[in-house]
C-alpha cells in the first residue's frame, strides 16, 4: 500500500512540473488556433516558427547576445574570482561581498539603474546594443564569480608560484597552469551565464534597442497581439527550447557520469 | 675543505609584514657552492619567509641578496636560476608526470628530445622509471614528492630550495627520503637550501645550519658545533635535550650551578655569569656518595633505547639518559665529566627562578604569597567567583599542570641584614667588585644562586636577606 502512495505523489509532482509543457508541446503539432479542440496533426507551426524571417532572426538575435554576454561575463567574472582568491584576506572578503549584491538585487533594480546611467547621464544611444550588453554582463559576471570561487578554493594555491618558480610569466602561470585547474568552474559559469541572458526580460526592457526583441520581450508583447499565427509559432518555439534544454541535461549527466568513472578507475 | 666562492648571500635582510608583524629582522648569511645549508626552528620563526625571498616570492622590506655577487634583491621568481620542492609538492593535477616535470624545460624553449632525454634520466634519478604517463592522483605522497623533486632538479638550477619536503610523509618514508635526498646532493652537486622544524632531520642532512627562532639568526655553524657548542640557552634547548642551568664561574675551569661545583674546560673568568648546558645523555648516575651532586629520582620512563631519569636535586630538575633503571623516591649522586659540560657567558644576569601556585591560586615564593595578578600572567585566563582560575576557554586550570617563572634583574634586589623582612635567605658565597658597585652571589636556603648588585660592601658569608619587590619581577608561564 505504502509503495502505491509512494508512486502516486511522484506521478503527481512529475505532472506538476511537466503537464503544462507537455500540453503546450501536443498543442505545438496541431493545427489549433487555441487551446481547446484539436482538429487534427499538423507541423505548420515548426514551418512559421523557422520561415518567419522576424521570428528567426529574433531566436538567432537572441542567442547571439547570450553567447556574447556570456563569454564577456565569463572573462570578467573568472578575472574577479582569481584576483579575490590572490589579494589579502580583507581585500578578497570585501570583493566576495560585493559580488553577493547583485546576484540578490532585483533585475527590475538592475536594468533600470543601467539605463538611467548609460541612456539618460552618459548619452550613449540604445541603437548600439551597448547597454544591452553592458546590461547582460552585469547581471551574470556574480554568477561566474560565484561558480569559479570554489574551483579555486579547492586548488592548491601554490601551484601559481610552482609555475612562476619553473620560469613561467605571471600570465603564463595564470594561463597554463591555473585557467586549467578552474576550467569546469568557468564552463558552468559561462552556461549559467548562457541561460540568465536567455531568460532575462527586465534589463533587457530597459536597455534593448527599440527595433530589436529577445525571445522574453517578444513573446511578451506577442502575446498581448492578435496575429495567431505568431501566437502558436511560438508554441513551437517553447518546445523546441525545451527540447534543446533536455539534450543538454542529459549530455552533461553523460559526462560527468563518465569523468566520474574513469577517475575511479584511476585510469 | 677548499676555498669556494659564495654562491649566494643574504645582507641585513628585514621583512616585515603589512600588518607590521617582523617575520625576519637583519637576517645575514653566505651560503657557499655546493653546501647543504638547513634553516632550523620552530614554526613562526621566519625561515620559510627567509627561503621565499630567496625564490622571488618576498620582497624584503630591507637588506639586499645577491646571487654569484649580483644583486637579486627584486628578481621576479621566474628570472631566477633557483627551483623549489614545496611543502605540498604543488604540482600541477591536470597534467601527466611527465609534463610536470618537462614545465620548466618547455618554459625555456628546449628542443623536444632533448626534454625527453632529460625527464628519463631524472626520473631515473628519483627512482620512478616508467612514470611519464600516470596521473599526479594516481601516485602515493613519497611518490609526489619525488616528483616534486625531479620537477626542479630537472632545470639544474644553481640553488634548490626544500621547504619542509618531507613534512607531510610518515616517519619511515622520510627517514629514508633523508638519505635519499643527501645522496642527491653529493651526485648533483647543487647548493641546497632546506627549511625545518624537524632538528634530527637538520643535524642528519646538512653541512651548515642556520638556527632562527623570533625571526633573528640564533646560530650558524656545522651540525657538530650546534650540537655540542650551542651558542645560547635557545639553541642548546631546541637542538637536543638539555638540562639548563644558571650558574656562576668560581675558580678556575670550576663552575658552579645546579647546587654543586663542577669541573669544567672552558676558560671563563672567576665570577662571571654562566649558563651550564649538560645533555641528558652525559649525565653520570653514581652511588649518593660518589656524585658531586646529590637528588632524589622523581620518574622513571622507559624509552626503548634508554630510560629518561628526572631527578630533583634541590630546586633544581636534572634529566638523565641512563641504560639502567633507577627507582622512583631512591637517593643517587650524579656527576658529569668536564668535557660535557658546556659554558656559555650568560646574556644578562637576570635571575630566574620558580614560583608556585598555591592552593588558593594565588603566586608564592619560599612560603610567602606575591601580591600580584594571576589572571595577567596566564594570557586569557580569569577569575571564576570562587576563586579558581579558568582559561580563555572558559575551563579551571590546573596549578599543576603549569609552571610560572619569575625573573628579576641584579639591580632590583635589595640585601638586608634583617632577615625576616627578606623574600627569600641565604648567605654570600661571591663577591666582585665591579667599579662603582659590587656584585654578589647570595646562595639561598632554597638552593639556589642570586645575582644582586649593591653599592655597599658586605662581607663572604654573611647571612643575608633578599629584598625581592613584586612589581620589579617580570612573570612568564611554561606548560
Amino acid at each position: 500500500m505504502k509503495k502505491v502512495w509512494k508512486a502516486v505523489i511522484i506521478v503527481f509532482v512529475l505532472l506538476f512540473l511537466y503537464l503544462p509543457i507537455l500540453v503546450l508541446a501536443v498543442y505545438s503539432f496541431t493545427d489549433a488556433t487555441q487551446l481547446g479542440a484539436i482538429r487534427g496533426f499538423s507541423m505548420h507551426n515548426y514551418v512559421t516558427l523557422f520561415t518567419t524571417p522576424e521570428l528567426r532572426n529574433m531566436i538567432l538575435g537572441t542567442v547571439a547576445l547570450a553567447f556574447s554576454s556570456a563569454v564577456l561575463a565569463s572573462v570578467l567574472g573568472t578575472a574577479g574570482a582569481i584576483g579575490a582568491f590572490y589579494s589579502g584576506k580583507k581585500t578578497s572578503s570585501a570583493i566576495t561581498a560585493m559580488n553577493q549584491v547583485p546576484v540578490v538585487n532585483a533585475d527590475v533594480v538592475t536594468g533600470f539603474s543601467i539605463c538611467i546611467l548609460l541612456v539618460v547621464v552618459l548619452g550613449v544611444s540604445k541603437d548600439t546594443f551597448i547597454p544591452l550588453i553592458v546590461g547582460h554582463v552585469t547581471l551574470c559576471a556574480p554568477f561566474v564569480f560565484l561558480s569559479v570561487t570554489p574551483r579555486l578554493k579547492q586548488m592548491d594555491a601554490s601551484i601559481y608560484e610552482a609555475a612562476l618558480d619553473l620560469g613561467a610569466t605571471p600570465a603564463e602561470a595564470l594561463r597554463k597552469v591555473v585557467i586549467p585547474q578552474i576550467f569546469p568552474g568557468i564552463v558552468s559559469g559561462f552556461a549559467l551565464a548562457v541561460t540568465l541572458s536567455l531568460d532575462d526580460y527586465f534589463v533587457a526592457t530597459y536597455t534593448k534597442p527599440a527595433t530589436f526583441d529577445t525571445i522574453s520581450t517578444y513573446v511578451v508583447n506577442a502575446t498581448k497581439g492578435a496575429q495567431t499565427t505568431i501566437k502558436t509559432a511560438l508554441w513551437a518555439l517553447s518546445t523546441v527550447i525545451f527540447l534543446v534544454v533536455i539534450l543538454l541535461v542529459v549530455l552533461m549527466n553523460l559526462r560527468a557520469g563518465s569523468k566520474e568513472n574513469s577517475e575511479r578507475a584511476g585510469v | 675543505m677548499e676555498q669556494k666562492e659564495n654562491i649566494i648571500e643574504l645582507r641585513h635582510i628585514t621583512k616585515t609584514f603589512e600588518d607590521g608583524f617582523h617575520a625576519v629582522s637583519d637576517f645575514n648569511l653566505e651560503v657557499k657552492r655546493g653546501e647543504f645549508v638547513t634553516f632550523l626552528g620552530p614554526s613562526g620563526c621566519g625561515k620559510t619567509t627567509t627561503l621565499r625571498m630567496i625564490a622571488g616570492f618576498d620582497i624584503p622590506t630591507e637588506g639586499e641578496i645577491l646571487l654569484n655577487g649580483k644583486p637579486i634583491t627584486k628578481l621576479p621568481p621566474n628570472k631566477r636560476p633557483i627551483n623549489t620542492v614545496f611543502q605540498r609538492y604543488a604540482l600541477f593535477p591536470h597534467m601527466n608526470i611527465f609534463e610536470n616535470i618537462a614545465f620548466g624545460l618547455k618554459q625555456k624553449k628546449v628542443p623536444d628530445h632533448v626534454i625527453e632525454k632529460k625527464v628519463k634520466k631524472v626520473l631515473e634519478l628519483v627512482d620512478l622509471e616508467g612514470f611519464e604517463k600516470r596521473r599526479v592522483s594516481t601516485l602515493s605522497g613519497g611518490q609526489q614528492q619525488r616528483v616534486a623533486i625531479a620537477r626542479a632538479v630537472v632545470n639544474e638550477p644553481e640553488i634548490l630550495l626544500l621547504d619542509e619536503p618531507l613534512g607531510a610523509l610518515d616517519l619511515k618514508m622520510r627517514k629514508e627520503m633523508q638519505l635519499e635526498l643527501k645522496a642527491m646532493h653529493k651526485e648533483l652537486g647543487i647548493t641546497f637550501i632546506y627549511v625545518t622544524h624537524d632538528q634530527e632531520e637538520a643535524l642528519t642532512m646538512s653541512d651548515k645550519i642556520v638556527v632562527m627562532s623570533e625571526g633573528k639568526t640564533q646560530q650558524i655553524g656545522t651540525p657538530e658545533d650546534i650540537y655540542n657548542e650551542p651558542k645560547n640557552a635557545f639553541v642548546a634547548d631546541f637542538i637536543g635535550e638539555s638540562n639548563i642551568f644558571n650558574g656562576i664561574m668560581t675558580g678556575r675551569l670550576k663552575a658552579r650551578f645546579c647546587g654543586g661545583e663542577f669541573a669544567c674546560v672552558d676558560d671563563v673568568e672567576e665570577g662571571t655569569h654562566i649558563t651550564a648546558v649538560v645533555r641528558p645523555e652525559d649525565v653520570i648516575l653514581t652511588a649518593p656518595e660518589d656524585g658531586t651532586i646529590r637528588g632524589v629520582v622523581t620518574s622513571v620512563i622507559f624509552k626503548g633505547m634508554h630510560y629518561e631519569i628526572a631527578v630533583e636535586s634541590g630546586k633544581n630538575e636534572m634529566v638523565v639518559q641512563s641504560v639502567k633503571a633507577a627507582k622512583p623516591g631512591e637517593l643517587v649522586g650524579m656527576k658529569v665529566d668536564p668535557d660535557n659540560i658546556h659554558i656559555m657567558i650568560a646574556e644578562d644576569h637576570t635571575n630566574i627562578f620558580a614560583v608556585e601556585i598555591n592552593k588558593s591560586h594565588r603566586l608564592e615564593y619560599n612560603g610567602t604569597v606575591l601580591d600580584t595578578s594571576l589572571t595577567k600572567i596566564i594570557r586569557g585566563s580569569r577569575r571564576s567567583e570562587d576563586g579558581t582560575l579558568l582559561d580563555a576557554a572558559g575551563e579551571e586550570i590546573d596549578p599543576r599542570r603549569i609552571r610560572v617563572i619569575a625573573a628579576i634583574g641584579p639591580g632590583d634586589i635589595k640585601l638586608t641584614d634583617h632577615q625576616d623582612e627578606g623574600l627569600v635567605q641565604g648567605y654570600i658565597s661571591n663577591l666582585i667588585y665591579k667599579g662603582d658597585h659590587y656584585s654578589y652571589v647570595i646562595h639561598t636556603d632554597m638552593g639556589q644562586d642570586f645575582v644582586v648588585n649593591d653599592e655597599y660592601l658586605w662581607n663572604m658569608d654573611d647571612q643575608v636577606g633578599l629584598i625581592m619587590p613584586v612589581e620589579k619581577m617580570t612573570f612568564s608561564v611554561k606548560r
